[in-house]
């Protein structure tokens, strides 16, 4: 059965939006790194990266609408010259800015400043950590990855992340390292607590846990082990219609690189672009013909809602 | 004999019940139900299970024990762990045998 059968069996219609509270933006598939399991295949050889026209009609549409919160994604989103100028564009406007970042960019030329600069403006940071220990981060990230994030994550914590206040709030994200569905989130995150903290004194507020998009680089990884078939099947049989409701895509527009418009940034990879509600690109945006729209679907879903979702 | 166990053997487990659905459906509800979290948490339950499988060597249960963990947020290092009490366990139970020995030598012995 499709996805978009499945939905159907259990929802009146098709999924449409609910409450576009989030500008999900991506700045660019530009990176220092190389993750075996990135659904951008981001790189440092990547050149598409979101110019200045567009950035600003992203502010406008941030400005002009009832947008809660921007999420700022990549690539490495700090890469993009305009980063700090739309971070703080974004907060002059009142809105809640979170970034996914991968961390070990603090490490590069002129970036060093990321944690102050994030701590001045208040930025939920978002952060790839797909394990607790070292060799299993390394293998998904590449070598060093692991200690250059430990670094980064007690420099997060020097400037008061991932305690108690509410403007400098740090969540790290886990990602399986291979073919396999995730663990719970809670008790993982009982794990990652306790190991983080013991061996280096690290404090983070959640750790969500997300299964991997059949798409991009961990769909090459897929292809060529043999494993596609067999995840796609796992995927499927563990769909959770529990998880309908409060699908990402459903609170969210997405904006690509180019501007252009997508319900997630699964589907921007995909190529799979805003059909309905119409214009589809940031610089001719519609917040109301686009807030009840149908969101475009496809076999990739399915590891949104597979067990516990991933949101 | 070098494909004896293959992967997708373990996708036709259903199978075993073609000749005594009644039987087989009685162990599938009673397998569900011990390893479902109790007392012990699913997690602690799928770690012996790893470190059944290892003692009885069964390359299925292996197999599907490893995902088990994994898929608990585990890591190699801990299934390795959980092998080595394994091996330690059934290594003790050859060890301790040697006590056989010692008492059948006595039982010949001036």
């Amino acid at each position: 059965m499709t996805f978009k059968e499945r939905v159907e069996t259990i929802k009146s219609g098709t999924l449409r939006a609910l409450r576009m509270e989030v500008l999900q933006v991506n700045l660019g598939y530009r990176c220092n790194m190389s993750c075996k399991h990135c659904h951008v295949q981001a790189g440092p050889g990547r050149e598409e990266i979101m110019d200045k026209g567009n950035i600003d009609a992203v502010i406008t549409a941030l400005s002009e609408n009832g947008f809660k919160s921007i999420d700022i994604t990549g690539g490495a989103p700090e890469l993009n010259p305009l980063f700090r100028y739309l971070v703080k564009k974004a907060k002059d406007a009142g809105r809640h800015v979170a970034v996914r970042t991968n961390l070990t960019i603090f490490f590069e030329d002129g970036m060093e400043d990321l944690p102050e600069f994030y701590r001045e403006n208040s930025v939920e940071v978002i952060v790839s950590l797909p394990y607790y220990l070292e060799d299993n981060v390394d293998r998904v990230r590449g070598k060093g990855t692991f200690q250059k994030s430990i670094k980064a994550l007690q420099r997060l914590n020097e400037h008061g992340y991932g305690r108690a206040s509410e403007e400098a709030v740090l969540h790290l994200v886990y990602n399986p390292q291979g073919a396999f569905l995730p663990p719970a989130q809670l008790s993982l995150e009982e794990e990652y607590r306790k190991e983080l903290s013991a061996k280096f004194g690290i404090s983070f507020n959640r750790l969500y846990v997300f299964a991997n998009m059949p798409v991009g680089r961990f769909r090459d990884f897929l292809l060529r082990t043999g494993n596609m078939e067999k995840y796609m099947e796992r995927l499927r049989s563990s769909f959770n219609p529990e998880t309908i409701e409060g699908i990402m895509c459903r609170q969210i527009i997405n904006v690509g690189w180019d501007g252009r418009l997508y319900d997630c940034d699964f589907n921007q990879m995909t190529g799979l672009g805003v059909t309905d509600g119409k214009p589809a690109h940031i610089k001719e945006f519609d917040f109301a013909g686009l807030s009840e729209r149908e969101i475009n679907v496809d076999e990739h879903c399915y590891a949104c809602t597979a067990g516990q979702g991933s949101t | 004999m070098g494909d004896y166990y293959r992967d997708e053997d373990l996708e036709r487990f259903g199978e075993i019940g073609k000749y005594s659905p009644e039987l087989f459906k009685k162990f599938m509800d009673w397998y569900s139900s011990a390893l479902a979290a109790g007392l012990l948490t699913k997690r602690e339950k799928v770690l012996i299970g790893i470190a059944v499988a290892h003692a009885i060597q069964c390359p299925y249960c292996i197999d599907a024990y490893t995902r088990s963990c994994i898929e608990e947020g585990m890591s190699l290092e801990h299934i390795t762990e959980a092998v080595h009490v394994a091996s330690a366990v059934r290594g003790g139970a050859s060890l301790i045998h040697g006590i056989q020995a010692h008492n059948a030598a006595d039982k010949m012995s001036l």
